[in-house]
């Protein structure tokens, strides 16, 4: 068991308010994930769940208990850290016993779990060395074997695979993926990284500057984003916002189409406008578009269209797909 | 890039480092061979290296004319003593302030310091005045209490110095895994600053040893320890050399041998946090 649920948490360092009154219900199993700007609070929101940081208002509950003012040894959660924080001075196999031991668990007992959490992790042959003889990515091992070891109600991961390469980092974001679906255990999950958080999710939580802008599954907020800060933020390149007089036209302040949602032609309907830059990745070709009265919408066309800087061309949005929002930024219905 | 290193260039350089190193080390040197030499051989000019007449005699008055054990026995219990009380009281310090600081912990840091900035004979005269209403006066506890007091400050600072440079994230892993405050500093924090804390108790025993002007001042005979014995020697009779080098060798025996045997912790300690 493992749900989770913040009513009204607030957070601050002195004058400064870090989490402005966070309120999550976070189901029991699930994998939640939160993603924002640097600095947003995601950190911090993370480390209110542990109990490392003390509320400064609200109330904290893990399967219905209040555990706003208990310890975060008592509280039942493991955490791995974007700095492993492994233990120096022990082996690999003392660093995933030791929350173990504090639990006071007889010795054979430790053993088989300990070798059953490195059988999973492919740390089997490392067991006896110190961290400081591993590689980056085995530390990583190790910090997660260190978590799961002790079943904990719920995993809690601040941006784990940030130190590691970037082949490394979308093999272990699968790994922890299918363990985490194998466990079935509460995770939450923080990192900046947007395909992370929409490849591992179950559900998203955006924060900006300390507050939550939107919950909801990764598809939910790739198509009905609830406003400006999360249609802007959720989609690479991100959406096309659009003002003045073309969005008054559709009866909003804003509106937003993503680039995959814009045809791009030589002639016929759509906005007309100038080629400023391409960018060809291969499989898809972006292009950057100036239109006068409009501005500079971003298209994304298949590789093999031979668009070429200073052409004139079509952009045609797909009209089930644009998407408004009022002067508060804030979305409106369809 | 590596530099060349030519083997000229480094017998220069080893040679240089040795000759520094003599240099440094000479006083004491020449204490110990002075130590072996009559009192006339002692002050004759120009002085003479080895080749003087040998003898023990020094060190056999020194025995006769003063109680060398009860000295060097108020010694380890005065050094000692106040190096495992101040240690007791700026360990939880330190901890403390190292990691859940305040907005004034730095401020309270500079203030334990400045304690040290005032020159001790500027409040030897209530000090002696306390000691003496308190029946303090030449006991080791009176010895014990201000060699602890002076030292305190400079062991927080030291402690302080090497528990900052221990990871917080580490302490709070192992607050995840359910330590307890107690067991988080048994089996992680001291583990990981057992170097830094072993020097810190090394140079405090080896200050508390060598401190000569409370223990000078606060003692006399019952509790003297071995200052006071060495300075016995540079009294109203007259200089003795000879002697007093016999006093000031045996009195630094005990704390020389203790370096030696832990030179490997110590210097592992005091470069701790250059090499993580
Ligand atoms: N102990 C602290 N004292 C004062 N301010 C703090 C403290 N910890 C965090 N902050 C501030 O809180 C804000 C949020 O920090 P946090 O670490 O939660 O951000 P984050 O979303 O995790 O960012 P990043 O993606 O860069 O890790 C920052 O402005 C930071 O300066
Ligand atoms: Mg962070």
């Amino acid at each position: 068991m493992g749900s989770i649920t913040l009513e009204n948490v607030r957070k601050s360092f002195g004058s400064a308010d870090i989490i402005q009154g966070a309120s999550l219900e976070i189901e029991d199993g699930s994998f939640v994930v939160f993603v924002g700007p640097s600095g947003c609070g995601k950190t911090t929101l993370l480390r209110l769940i542990a109990g490392l940081e003390d509320v400064t208002s609200g109330q904290i509950r893990i399967d219905g208990a209040d555990v706003t003012d208990v310890p975060p040894a008592k509280r039942g959660l493991s955490m791995v850290f974007q700095s492993y924080a492994l233990y120096p001075h022990m082996s690999v196999r003392g660093n995933i016993a030791f929350g173990l031991k504090m639990a006071g668990m007889p010795k054979g007992e430790i053993d088989r779990k300990v070798e059953g959490a490195a059988s999973i992790l492919n740390l089997t042959p490392y067991l006896e060395r110190k961290p400081r003889d591993l590689s980056g990515g085995q530390r990583q091992r190790v910090a997660i074997g260190r978590a799961i070891v002790r079943e904990p109600k719920a995993f809690l991961f601040d941006e784990p695979l940030s130190n590691l390469d970037a082949a490394l980092r979308v093999q272990m974001r699968q790994e922890v993926t299918r363990l985490q679906k194998q466990l079935a255990t509460t995770a939450v999950y923080v990192t900046h990284d947007q395909v992370e958080a929409m490849t591992m999710a179950d559900r998203i939580v955006v924060l900006n500057a300390g507050r939550i802008e939107q919950y909801g599954s990764p598809l939910e907020l790739y198509e009905h984003p609830a406003n400006l800060f999360v249609a802007g933020f959720i989609g690479s390149p991100k959406m096309n916002l659009i003002g003045r007089e073309v969005a008054g036209q559709f009866g909003a302040a804003t509106i937003g189409v993503r680039p995959e949602h814009i045809t791009v032609a030589r002639d016929g309907e759509g906005w007309e406008g100038t080629v400023g830059v391409a960018e060809h990745l291969g499989s898809d070709t972006f292009i950057y578009v100036d239109v006068p009265q409009v501005g500079t919408l971003t298209a994304r066309t298949v590789g093999e269209l031979g668009i070429r800087v200073g052409e004139r061309v079509r952009l045609r949005p797909d009209q089930r797909r644009i998407h408004r929002f009022d002067t508060e930024g804030r979305a409106l219905a369809a | 890039m590596a530099r060349k290193v030519t083997g000229a260039k480094t017998a220069i350089w080893t040679a240089a480092a040795w000759l520094v190193g003599f240099i440094i080390f000479f006083p004491i040197l020449w204490m110990m061979l002075t130590s072996f030499k009559t009192e006339l051989d002692a002050f004759s000019t120009p002085p003479s290296f080895l080749f003087f007449h040998w003898t023990t005699e020094n060190y056999a008055t020194v025995q006769e004319r003063s109680d060398y054990t009860l000295h060097a026995m108020n010694s380890i219990i005065t050094a000692g003593g106040s190096t495992l009380i101040a240690m007791a009281i700026a360990i939880p310090a330190a901890w403390a302030m190292a990691f859940a600081p305040t907005k004034r912990t730095k401020d309270i840091l500079l203030w334990m310091l400045s304690t040290k900035m005032m020159p001790a004979v500027g409040v030897l005269v209530p000090i002696y005045l306390i000691y003496r209403d308190f029946g303090l006066l030449d006991t080791r506890i009176g010895l014990i209490v201000v060699l602890c007091l002076g030292n305190l400050p400079i062991v927080i600072w030291m402690l302080f110095t090497y528990f900052k440079e221990i990871p917080k994230d580490i302490l709070e892993a192992a607050r995840m895994d359910g330590a307890t405050i107690t067991k988080e500093l048994l089996f992680v924090l001291t583990p990981m600053a057992l170097p830094g804390i072993a020097s810190t108790l090394l140079l405090n025993v080896i200050l508390a040893w060598n401190e000569a002007f409370w223990t000078l001042n606060l003692s006399t005979s019952a509790a003297a320890p071995l200052t006071t014995f060495i300075a016995s020697y540079s009294s109203p009779e007259g200089l003795f050399w000879a002697k007093l080098s016999a006093a000031s060798t045996l009195a630094i025996a005990p704390i020389l041998i203790l370096g030696w045997f832990s030179q490997k912790q110590l210097v592992r300690g005091l470069t701790f946090g250059a090499v993580k």
